[in-house]
């Protein structure tokens, strides 16, 4: 009797015993990386940057474009030799839009990895969670894709720069136009409850007469019904809808207003009216019985060319890299997006010179950001106070189902600044397809 | 041969000597405490600061197994709502020390006693239902109580949630000293106290108890034990874990936001107490190495292979599907199960080629 007790417990011992050692040796076992006193990430012949990009999950459909696009970039820039002799290696990690992974795969890529930048890591309630890690570690965080004027803190958060408009900026230049061609017409707005939807509000806000705005209603990302707020909405009598939203809730607020039998002028900014993304949402969502026409007309800003306009040099450019190395996805704004910023940090590397550090980096698009040219129809904001990205937007239409630019770029700040028209026109693209230093 | 019977005979009197736990509980499990924090110790300063990250993570896993472990292996009460849980330990640790400014410890204590409150009245709600039923009241919880914080986005941040600034660690330990070991420190010592509190408890009354009414409410009924009660302390219990837990999630990942708590946390959590082993606290660690590493090898796997992007990126979750479907198949008590399977096995073969050589011995001598 006492034998057996003895012999069970003797093998539960064994068993925490062998637990323990398999535990640190499958721990222990899956090695360490060192680094040596150079800079994390670059050698003479090679440069790695890392990202945070949700290639699955809510936000996949039409993001997950963006990371791929940028890779095709570097991999054409490297095809010719790379930038200052080195080579691009783009590492981009799936969050699945949960700020939980965004800390783990950017920690990964930082103390794993030793990419020399984080860039363009995608989304605000993602990335607000790795900045200050990003900060303190003085790693550079270039070109948030994401418009929230947070990035834009240059004394608290000096490695940290945004990439395109901040929400306020793109809510003012809508607001402006509502305000010369809509006046007197009643304004309903729907917004993501966030720092997007907030940012884009209290743009319009900015800029028109509070007595205009006669609602504006709120929506959760996590919850796909949002009739309540289309019927609010049109019960304020409200004849021109701004949305601050993702295309996927720009599809379901036109289908739920078509549904009403609710028509009025919409506007929608940047980030939600992709014709591609969201013609394709509209038509999967209805069963193949809608499609683009339900947003034939609307209003919207653009701060890059329209990806449909094939006579524009960029564009030309974009299409060719795209054919050569991301030819399965769609040429559409989000590949657009993913190439222009991939260019953007191609000027920043050519920037900052042979000798290439951390501190260089962020200290060549303090020095030099403003001047850069590009895709953009505006200048960027950068110097080493504003860390925001483009400085402006120009008023767009979607027409035939494709976006047509409508007017002059102008530019303004995220601030109480006036917005002033932006009259250089853009440069054509370099025939190298690189950018000239 | 004679090695191996050798080896188990020092083995034997070695467990007999100085290798052998003490029999009173609390004793033995703070020696087993010691063992495990030591060499936790000596892991965290082995591995690179990622490592530890990594290992804090399964730290923080560990503790809200361990309450998941109480709740459903040992009491049978199936919960999907664990995630929940965690939210509310980590959003109150993060109100706690970014708006109350509480030190770190305090916190931690603080959170434990709110969600354990909190569990406490679910359970008196969850009490009165059995099996799918219960499973829908708490899976209700998982999706409805991240959307809270939509809905007061001045208190909790709203869809972006709230954010703290990470522990420092003591400036004895030196400035070039990882931010991550230390959070892996922090995590551990949550981890170990969760262990020796529901170690203590489940060898003792309680344990026999949860058993007692997991195995058969009626019986339990029958020799005096209060169903609904024991059914009212499990939950609290286990929610007191979740809630530690999430405290120490912020510790290692210094925020609390709608988009972290999602029902996927809570169905991997139950997925990792089934996958290490229902009901046995080897069975959490198991288990909380599988979800820090499992996802983490099945990105690794699907990267190795050069396919397109929309493959690649949706691979990972296939082949994580595809790990946890062969688990159950191949070890359908867990891991721990399976290696306690493969030790008795073992140990039979060893035992019996020993015998046979002491046999064999006797026949040399006649």
């Amino acid at each position: 009797m006492s034998r057996t007790t003895s012999r069970s417990r003797m093998r539960s011992r064994i068993g925490i015993l062998g637990c323990l050692t398999a535990a640190v040796a499958l721990v222990a076992g899956c090695g360490s990386s060192s680094s040596n006193g150079t800079t994390p990430g670059v050698t003479a012949t090679s440069v790695t940057i890392g990202s945070h990009q949700p290639l699955t999950g809510l936000a996949a459909p039409g993001y997950s474009e963006i990371a791929p696009a940028a890779e095709a970039y570097f991999k054409y820039v490297n095809a010719q030799g790379g930038v200052n002799g080195r080579k691009i290696t783009y590492i981009f990690k799936d969050d699945g839009y949960n700020p939980t992974n965004t800390v783990n795969v950017v920690r990964q890529l930082v103390l794993q990895s030793n990419v020399f930048a984080i860039f363009n890591g995608l989304g605000t309630p993602t990335h607000t969670k790795v900045v200050d890690f990003l900060n303190s570690s003085k790693v550079p965080d270039l070109f948030v894709a994401s418009g929230c004027p947070c990035w834009d803190a240059g004394t608290t958060h000096p490695y940290t720069f945004g990439w395109q408009p901040s929400y306020t900026i793109e809510g003012k230049i809508l607001g402006q136009y509502l305000k010369q061609h809509f006046a007197g017409k009643k304004v309903g707005v729907l917004y993501q409850n966030d720092d997007f939807g907030n940012g884009g509000l209290a743009g319009i806000k900015d800029e028109l007469p509070a007595s205009q705005i006669v609602t504006a209603q709120p929506y959760e990302p996590t919850n796909t019904n949002i009739a309540p707020q289309i019927t609010a909405i049109q019960h304020a009598g409200a004849q021109v809808e701004v949305n601050f939203t993702v295309p996927a809730f720009t599809a379901i607020g036109q289908l739920t207003a078509f549904k009403l039998g609710y028509r009025p002028q919409l506007v929608v900014s940047n980030v939600g009216i992709d014709p591609t993304t969201v013609g394709g949402m509209l038509a999967s969502f209805s069963k193949g019985k809608a499609g683009t026409a339900l947003i034939e007309g609307a209003i919207s800003d653009a701060y890059l060319p329209s990806p449909s306009d094939s006579s524009n040099s960029w564009i030309a450019l974009f299409k060719k890299v795209h054919d050569s190395y991301d030819a399965g996805a769609p040429m559409d704004g989000n590949v657009e997006y993913g190439m222009a910023s991939a260019y953007t940090f191609v000027q920043a590397l050519q920037a900052a010179g042979k000798k290439l550090t951390r501190q260089s980096l962020v200290n060549a698009v303090n020095a030099m950001g403003a001047h850069w040219s590009g895709p953009g129809l505006v200048p960027f904001r950068y110097s080493t106070s504003d860390h925001g990205g483009y400085a402006g937007a120009q008023i767009a239409t979607i027409k035939g189902g494709k976006v047509t630019l409508l007017g002059t770029p102008e530019t303004t700040d995220p601030g109480t600044g006036p917005i002033v028209p932006y009259t250089t026109a853009q440069p054509t693209a370099p025939a190298s397809g690189i950018p000239t230093p | 041969m004679t090695a191996v019977a050798h080896l188990i005979a020092r083995l034997e009197a070695a467990r007999a000597g100085w290798l052998r736990l003490p029999r009173q509980t609390l004793a033995r499990h703070l020696v087993l405490a010691v063992g495990f924090g030591l060499a936790f110790y000596v892991l965290s300063v082995y591995i690179s600061p990622y490592r530890d990250s990594q290992l804090a993570t399964a730290a923080y896993y560990f503790t809200a197994l361990v309450g998941l472990t109480v709740l459903t292996g040992l009491n049978g009460q199936l919960s999907i709502g664990h995630g929940a849980l965690m939210a509310i330990g980590a959003y109150a640790t993060v109100l706690l020390i970014g708006r109350a400014h509480f030190a770190l410890v305090p916190t931690l204590v603080a959170v434990t006693v709110i969600t354990a409150t909190a569990g406490g009245v679910l359970g008196a709600g969850a009490a009165r239902l059995r099996g799918p039923y219960l499973a829908g009241a708490t899976l209700a919880l998982a999706v409805g109580l991240p959307a809270l914080a939509d809905g007061y986005p001045g208190t909790f941040g709203g869809d972006n949630g709230l954010t703290v600034a990470p522990p420092t660690p003591p400036a004895s330990l030196g400035l070039s000293f990882p931010l991550t070991r230390w959070e892996a420190w922090i995590a551990g010592v949550g981890a170990l106290v969760a262990f020796v509190v529901v170690a203590n408890l489940l060898r003792g009354r309680a344990g026999r108890v949860f058993r007692a009414v997991r195995d058969h409410e009626v019986s339990a009924q029958l020799v005096g034990i209060p169903v609904a009660r024991t059914q009212v302390l499990a939950f609290t219990l286990s929610a007191a874990c979740a809630g530690l837990a999430g405290g120490l999630y912020v510790v290692v990942n210094q925020l609390a936001a709608p988009g972290a708590f999602q029902l996927s946390l809570s169905l991997s959590l139950l997925t990792g107490v089934v996958l290490g082993g229902l009901g046995t606290l080897g069975g959490a660690v198991w288990g909380a190495l599988a979800l820090v590493f499992l996802p983490a090898w099945a990105t690794n796997l699907s990267h190795a292979i050069s396919l397109p992007t929309n493959v690649s990126s949706n691979l990972p979750l296939a082949l994580y599907g595809i790990a946890l479907a062969g688990g159950m198949l191949l070890a359908p008590r867990g891991i721990q199960g399976a290696l306690g399977r493969a030790g008795q096995w073992l140990g039979v073969r060893l035992r019996k080629s020993t015998s046979n050589e002491e046999g064999s011995d006797e026949q040399d001598h006649k």
